[in-house]
């Protein structure tokens, strides 16, 4: 299972995280240092695992991006690898070709869209076109919705002139 | 608008918050745009409530505190439309967890979300439900889910499938309502539902036997069939990963599988064939290939035993561990560890380049080579072993050295049955990284030298050699001093010379200069220093000619300011000065320890102050009082690194002095100690058959007297057996009695107390029996018994225990380490619990560590179920 989801900037900025075990604030921002410390370290030609409390922690680092993502020890680390590029790869199509600055002006964007993909803990989906278009149906949905709501202000405006 | 709300918008927050140069800066925006959301909030605005939660979001990941936004994550998920339902779930997630009882109230609106016409909303509530729901919440919401496990749309029952897996997870119970639905996702052919339902069923597994049996029985040939399928399947593009299809659900057969296979030869048997297919056919130039090379390897190892595909795994492992990709390697030396349990031989194969990997520049690699390594040393090849891994010690970073240093010791001590080899090691180890030895080791390696008698010349002589060349480790200076202290006269003389060493000359004075180093060195530490102050008084003995040069030292040492040093330098003075007849016999060579009472005391809360009874001077065997008290018992302590000499300490001088063990003295003497044999009353009526009928006499007798009068019985237990019988006991007894006294007449003094079962598992019995001594009922005299369950020797057997703070604890040496199987034999251990707060009820955590078939095993447990009044 996956215990967290984190996004680390190069410079140690946390840019996304999800948590599927509880941990308080001050768990979370503990656990944020102490990893960070840790994987920002690591030089470029290491392997992307890091045992840590018992469980181990997978990273890849994409452009000036640490993914990581916190397993428990029988979990299977290439897997996860795997998985993380399945997420970057969606990103990567959603945004085309993702940047840092992607996710953090639309960080609610990247969080519906790892939540089509991880769901408790586990992998959802394994296919990058269904989560696109999983997400292409909401995001119009609520472009729906918005303009149903501008065109009915905008009746209210007209009947009130 | 309200003047208050805020008006920027998300966009212009998040580039104000990254314009800000310092984090005051930012602390600054943040709180700026907190006060304006709060009063927001508190306006019930709700055309901002959206883009203020947004706002909330983007604060709280940056670690901000965020909790007066819960309550509208709550209002946005009640309200009608989707946006507002997508941004409220979402806020929700990131804002709460599943500790906060204001989740409590978003129940209902999950409920009626589940219920909803619109896919999307019930996608949204099973992904809120799914990654942060409550015990009660799963509890509430499960109908729903089961429900919606055959909902028309599989991307819905792909995430009621994972959501059901937290539902399991919270509420192991729910487990079986699962079952049949789970099977029925294996049928499916979208593979988001596979994947999903496959995992369902593996975590269904894991909660309960009912639903593995039923998947082992119906699920394993249609598993093994979808496997098949998949890892024949031609390209597809929506699921294919590096020319692999669908890893993803390739690794998740397979680890189905392996629960389905394991313990069970008839599964196992039906998927051999599919594993051998992906074990050859599975292309390893990729991640996503090895991933499943990797899965399968595991699944192979762990399902029952099939020769061939065993050797298959292995080679794989073989290939894994030469690859250049570090993580490849990683992954092996992991897989690796489980396989030693399996086939160490093939494992050991691959010793060499394992040996390498410990020496890798990746510190994650290290640590998976050297605990597999750690398994692999054996009687044959630990001796190069050893010193492969010793040579690394110098070079290896300093970070590793901890750990390195750690697992060197232990496996040089578990192997230490050549004691030459292991002193040998154990000075290198104390050389190159004497500063990351663990105090116990140190004490262990005293303990052994001090057991060596014949090699106490050797020993001397080559600490003071690495001494000369390296005073920076600590642990070394230590062991150094202490030696020279005790031996001294052997180091200067030459004594025990072994062929192997090369001569050398030490003088008297060279020794001297030695400690001296070690006491003025501005590293040492207090207890180093204290331990050299020791070694000089000893040295005053050994060397006459020397003794006014060690006086000069000593008096150096007079105005130190550490309290504890000059209290040693003032009273060891004295003794130089006053005490000169007794000096020689107050500075002997330290006796021999025992060995059960070593690792007794290793192994149970070494006090700091061991509180014995009183009256302990008069005891003393050549009428010095004080001055020496404090020092002596640290001899045998090793631990001076604490409070100046409690005075109460001076019991133990005399009997550490004497090698008295510990053990029997420790309860105080007015109250004699606790009976050896089972006071268990009840158990000595059952067991007449076995015991002296005195005994059993002697024990009716007291479940009688404990009836009447108890103090009656206290005040007499120190009389004879006859002297007890015609007062207490009924006539019968005495027809018993008339035998003659008991030998082992157990005394019960105060209340009788029925015995407990501390701990019961299906491998060992621990039994408490309780008595309490006359005149303290705070103190409560426990003696567990071990009783081995199982039909394997325990070895190595240790007791801990630990109590909550209101409690005091005393654990004696156990009457052995090694326990016989079948409950042939059972090891005792008394404890002495104080209640400070006497009424309250006992709890205890206990621990037992023991080794079994070479394995080490750890048992746990919390003991609620003292009787009252202890």
């Amino acid at each position: 299972m996956i215990h967290f989801v984190l996004l680390i900037s190069r410079q140690g900025k946390v840019r996304l995280t999800k948590w599927y075990s509880p941990y308080s604030q001050k768990e979370r921002t503990k656990v944020i240092r102490e990893l960070g410390g840790v994987i920002l370290n690591r030089g470029p030609k290491l392997c992307n695992f890091v045992d840590w409390r018992g469980f181990k922690v997978v990273y890849k680092r994409y452009a000036s991006l640490y993914f990581c993502m916190c397993i428990d020890q029988d979990d299977n680390e290439l897997e996860v690898l795997e998985i993380i590029h399945h997420f970057v790869e969606i990103l990567d199509r959603y945004f085309g070709s993702v940047c840092e600055l992607d996710l953090i002006f639309n960080f609610h964007k990247a969080y519906y869209i790892l939540d089509e993909l991880l769901l408790a803990g586990e992998l959802q989906e394994s296919s990058k076109k269904t989560v696109a278009r999983l997400i292409a149906a909401q995001d119009s949905l609520v472009e729906t919705a918005k303009e149903q709501a501008s065109s009915i202000s905008n009746i209210i405006a007209q009947a009130t002139k | 608008m309200n003047p208050f709300s805020s008006g920027t918008r998300l966009r212009d927050m998040i580039r104000a918050i990254r314009a800000c140069k310092t984090a005051a800066e930012e602390r600054a925006v943040v709180r700026k745009e907190c006060a304006a959301i709060r009063a927001s909030i508190n306006e019930d605005d709700q055309d901002y409530r959206h883009r203020n939660l947004a706002k909330l979001m983007f604060i709280q990941i940056l670690g901000y505190p965020t909790h007066f936004g819960q309550m509208e994550c709550l209002k946005l998920i009640a309200s009608a439309g989707f946006p507002e339902k997508r941004i409220g779930y979402l806020g929700l997630m990131l804002l709460l967890d599943e500790r906060q009882e204001v989740l409590m109230l978003v129940t209902n609106s999950l409920k009626q979300d589940l219920n909803h016409s619109n896919q999307y909303i019930v996608g949204l509530a099973l992904c809120a439900l799914g990654n942060i729901c409550s015990a009660e919440m799963a509890r509430d919401l499960s109908p729903e889910v089961e429900r919606l496990l055959q909902f028309r749309d599989p991307n819905i029952r792909k995430k009621a499938a994972l959501c059901s897996i937290r539902i399991i997870k919270k509420v192991p119970d729910l487990a079986e309502n699962f079952i049949n639905c789970a099977a029925s996702l294996l049928k499916e052919k979208h593979h988001g539902v596979l994947i999903t339902g496959v995992q369902l069923c593996a975590d269904l597994c894991k909660v309960s036997s009912e639903a593995l049996e039923y998947f082992r029985k119906k699920c394993t040939e249609g598993l093994v069939r979808t496997l098949r399928d998949i890892v024949n399947s031609p390209y597809s593009p929506e699921y294919d990963t590096s020319g692999i299809t669908d890893p993803y659900l390739h690794i998740r057969l397979l680890k189905l599988l392996r629960i389905l296979g394991q313990g069970d030869a008839d599964a196992s048997d039906r998927m051999t064939d599919i594993l051998a297919q992906v074990a050859t056919k599975t292309e390893s130039n990729k991640n996503a290939g090895n991933a499943i090379l990797y899965e399968c390897v595991e699944t192979i190892m762990s399902i029952e035993d099939d020769g061939g595909l065993r050797v298959l795994a292995i080679n794989i492992l073989g290939k894994f561990l030469s690859n250049r990709d570090n993580n490849i390697r990683y992954v092996a030396l992991n897989m690796l560890m489980r396989a030693t349990t399996l086939d160490a031989q093939a494992v050991q194969r691959h010793r060499a380049t394992i040996l390498d990997c410990v020496k890798d520049s990746d510190a994650s690699i290290r640590k998976r080579a050297l605990e597999l390594l750690y398994l692999l040393v054996n009687e044959n090849n630990v001796k190069p072993l050893i010193k492969e891994l010793i040579e690394y010690l110098e070079v290896s970073d300093q970070e590793f050295k901890g750990d390195l240093t750690a697992k060197i010791c232990s496996l040089v001590e578990k192997f230490s049955s050549e004691k030459i080899w292991y002193i040998d090691q154990m000075l290198k180890v104390l050389s190159e990284a004497g500063n990351f030895v663990k105090d116990e080791v140190w004490h262990a390696l005293i303990f052994v030298i001090s057991n060596a008698s014949d090699l106490h010349g050797y020993t001397v002589r080559a600490l003071y050699r690495a001494f000369l060349t390296s005073t920076e480790q600590e642990t070394l200076v230590r062991v150094a001093v202490w030696c020279i202290g005790e031996y001294g006269d052997m180091l200067v003389n030459n004594v025990g010379m072994l062929d192997i060493e090369d001569p050398i000359t030490v003088t008297e004075c060279d020794a001297v200069d030695a400690v001296e180093v070690a006491i003025k060195r501005h590293t040492s530490d207090l207890t180093t220093k204290a331990m050299a102050l020791i070694a000089l008084l000893k040295l005053s003995s050994r060397f006459p000619s020397s003794s006014e040069r060690i006086k000069g030292i000593i008096v150096q040492n007079k105005g130190n300011l550490v309290l504890e040093l000059q209290q040693r330098s003032i009273e060891f003075n004295r003794i130089l000065q006053k005490h000169q007849k007794i000096r020689s016999a107050l500075v002997e060579r330290m006796p021999v320890l025992d060995e059960a009472t070593f690792s007794g005391r290793r192994a149970g809360s070494l006090p700091t102050a061991i509180s014995t009874s009183s009256g302990a001077p008069s005891n003393l065997p050549n009428g010095i009082a004080k001055p020496a008290t404090a020092p002596i018992p640290d001899l045998l302590d090793l631990s001076s690194d604490d409070v100046p000499a409690p005075s109460s300490s001076g019991g133990d001088f005399p009997q550490d002095l004497l090698g008295v063990d510990l053990s029997p003295t420790l309860a105080p003497s007015g109250a004699g100690k606790p009976p050896k044999a089972s006071t268990d009353v009840l158990l000595d009526l059952l067991s007449i058959g076995t015991y002296l009928p005195v005994q059993t006499g002697s024990s009716a007798a007291d479940i009688l007297s404990s009836s009447q009068d108890d103090k009656a019985l206290a005040s007499l237990s120190s009389l004879s057996a006859n002297a007890t019988s015609p007062v207490n006991a009924a006539p019968m007894m005495d027809l018993l009695d008339g035998h003659g006294p008991g030998p082992q007449k157990p005394k019960e003094n105060g209340q009788a107390y029925q015995s407990l079962v501390a701990y019961e598992s299906s491998s060992l019995r621990v039994m408490f029996n309780f008595s309490k001594q006359p005149g303290s009922p705070q103190t409560t005299l426990i003696q567990a018994t071990f009783t081995n369950l199982s039909s394997n020797v325990y070895n190595d057997f240790l007791f801990q225990a630990a109590v909550p703070k209101f409690l005091q604890l005393h654990l004696d040496p156990a009457s052995s380490n090694t326990l016989p199987a079948s409950g042939d034999g059972s090891i005792t251990q008394n404890l002495k619990v104080t209640n400070s707060q006497h009424g309250k009820l006992l709890v205890m955590r206990v621990r037992i560590a023991y080794k079994t078939n070479n394995k080490d095993v750890l048992e746990e447990r919390q003991i609620n179920n003292f009787p009252q009044n202890l």
